[in-house]
């Protein structure tokens, strides 16, 4: 398993479950993995306009996900902190609540067929999830199965929980180039090391795109930049996340929605910060007297069309190449589903279209 | 109980701060969560979700366990601060509304 985060971990422990022998190559801290600096959302209800499979297969990893965190808290006795207490998008005027409503109306049919419930509520319904929320606050889209989890602490027990099934990890460990061998694949790592693996698993977020150039592929991942702001700790306001707001069990507040394509730049800038600060203070009074601790950058992994890409090529065989933009939420379908396909059981029907080859005609965007 | 494993440097001048109204002498150059510490002062505050008491624990400000108020102002450090002779310093709270 090349990648150690969330995607790579995931699968590597279903794998190890399966009682397959997986070793994972994490680059580390240096990588500045999106695992470690996402927002935590397990998040289906504006997941898979244009793809209906992704909506699908989001809705299918959410309801696993119960049973997921069980498992991996039985198994290390760390508690995920997953709550699937449903999930609010706040809209702030009424051309939001337009424009939200519109948008849920696009998706009703898919995710009639994905089993995902999605409302529009008015301000008293919302108010009824959210006291906290101010008059601002005058709709919002609501699905029962949304919810949030830790993920570090998913991060945690998917390296403990792997290791207890006889995963191995390797951590600093940065694969520079992989190609065809004689049994399998040689990996060159950045120390010069080589290694040989009769499988081979890309999970390396944005390093996919030069690892699979090395070997002839494209694999097209570009990073989209998402800025984050955390409160200190404060009383319980909010039992249920946002799209843009979520308070932990701690009492962290973590706030964030932003977009950017600037490159590889993790950094932060006072101008998003600022607009997030905002529109948090606007959508719940409370914050307005937060003390903001700490802001960071994370980079998403997004393919062109946003949606998750599980590749195989017919010329490399035991290889598969793996990116998305949803760690957290696809975490249970990655351990479950997905590891299953990859040790050679049958392909989820969702992850057929999952390839590169829909870049190649002209195809909808993801919202 | 904390103590101080070596003399602190000569050259330092002692200074006087208040805790909650007790006055601590403590030793210029030293963090205030040391300071405090080395007073026997184990709770900053309390966890506004449970009510637990709270204080230091990376000594790094990492962590943010060590807030506290310091001349009226909340929500400071205190493994992140130096004293300083006179300083006024009270277990951090949220009031909510506040201003």
């Amino acid at each position: 398993m090349v990648g150690g985060g969330l995607v790579g971990l995931a699968v590597a422990y279903g794998l190890a479950r399966r009682g397959r022998s997986v070793l994972v190559l994490d680059e580390g801290d240096e990588a500045r993995p999106a695992s470690v600096g996402n927002f935590g959302l397990v998040w289906t209800q504006s997941k898979g306009l244009g793809l209906p499979a992704y909506s699908a297969w989001t809705a299918r990893s959410a309801r696993l996900w119960t049973d997921f965190a069980a498992t991996l808290a039985a198994e290390t006795g760390i508690d995920v902190r997953y709550r699937q207490v449903g999930g609010l998008h706040l809209c702030l005027n009424e051309a939001e609540v337009e424009a939200r409503t519109r948008f849920v109306a696009q998706m009703q049919s898919q995710m009639v067929t994905a089993g995902v419930r999605v409302e529009m509520l008015d301000r008293a319904q919302t108010r009824d999830l959210a006291p906290a929320i101010s008059n601002a606050v005058v709709g919002a889209s609501w699905s029962p199965l949304d919810g949030d989890a830790n993920p570090l602490f998913l991060m945690r027990s998917l390296i403990e929980a792997g290791q207890t099934q006889g995963m191995r990890r390797r951590t600093r460990q940065r694969v520079a180039a992989i190609r065809p061998g004689d049994a399998g694949y040689e990996l060159e790592l950045h120390d010069g090391t080589r290694l040989s693996a009769a499988r081979v698993v890309l999970a390396a977020g944005l390093g996919n795109a030069v690892l699979a150039a090395s070997l002839g592929k494209s694999f097209p991942v570009r990073p989209e930049r998402g800025q984050i702001l955390v409160t200190r700790r404060m009383p319980r306001f909010l039992g249920l996340p946002t799209s843009l707001v979520r308070q932990t069990d701690e009492g962290s507040v973590l706030l964030g929605d932003s977009k950017e394509d600037v490159g590889f730049d993790y950094g932060t800038t006072p101008e998003i910060g600022a607009r997030i600060a905002a529109r948090s203070i606007a959508s719940f009074p409370v914050l307005r007297t937060a003390t903001v601790v700490r802001s960071w950058g994370a980079l998403r992994v997004m393919s062109p069309d946003g949606f998750p890409i599980y590749q195989t090529w017919p010329d490399l065989p035991g290889l598969w190449a793996l990116a998305c933009h949803s760690g957290v939420t696809l975490a249970a379908a990655h351990a479950g589903p997905l590891a299953d396909a990859i040790d050679g059981g049958a392909a989820p029907a969702e992850i057929s279209q999952f390839t590169t080859g829909r870049f190649d005609v002209p195809s909808a965007r993801a919202v | 109980m904390f103590r101080r494993r070596a003399q602190s440097d000569p050259g330092l001048p002692p200074v006087s701060i208040r805790f909650e109204g007790r006055t601590i002498a403590a030793t210029g150059g030293e963090t205030l969560a040391a300071a405090l510490l080395a007073a026997g002062e184990e709770v900053f505050r309390a966890s506004p979700v449970s009510g637990a008491p709270r204080g230091p624990f990376c000594l790094m400000g990492a962590c943010f366990e060590c807030l506290v108020e310091i001349d009226g102002m909340p929500g400071q450090q205190a493994c992140m601060t130096i004293v300083r002779d006179g300083m006024d310093i009270r277990r951090d709270r949220i009031v909510e509304g506040e201003e």
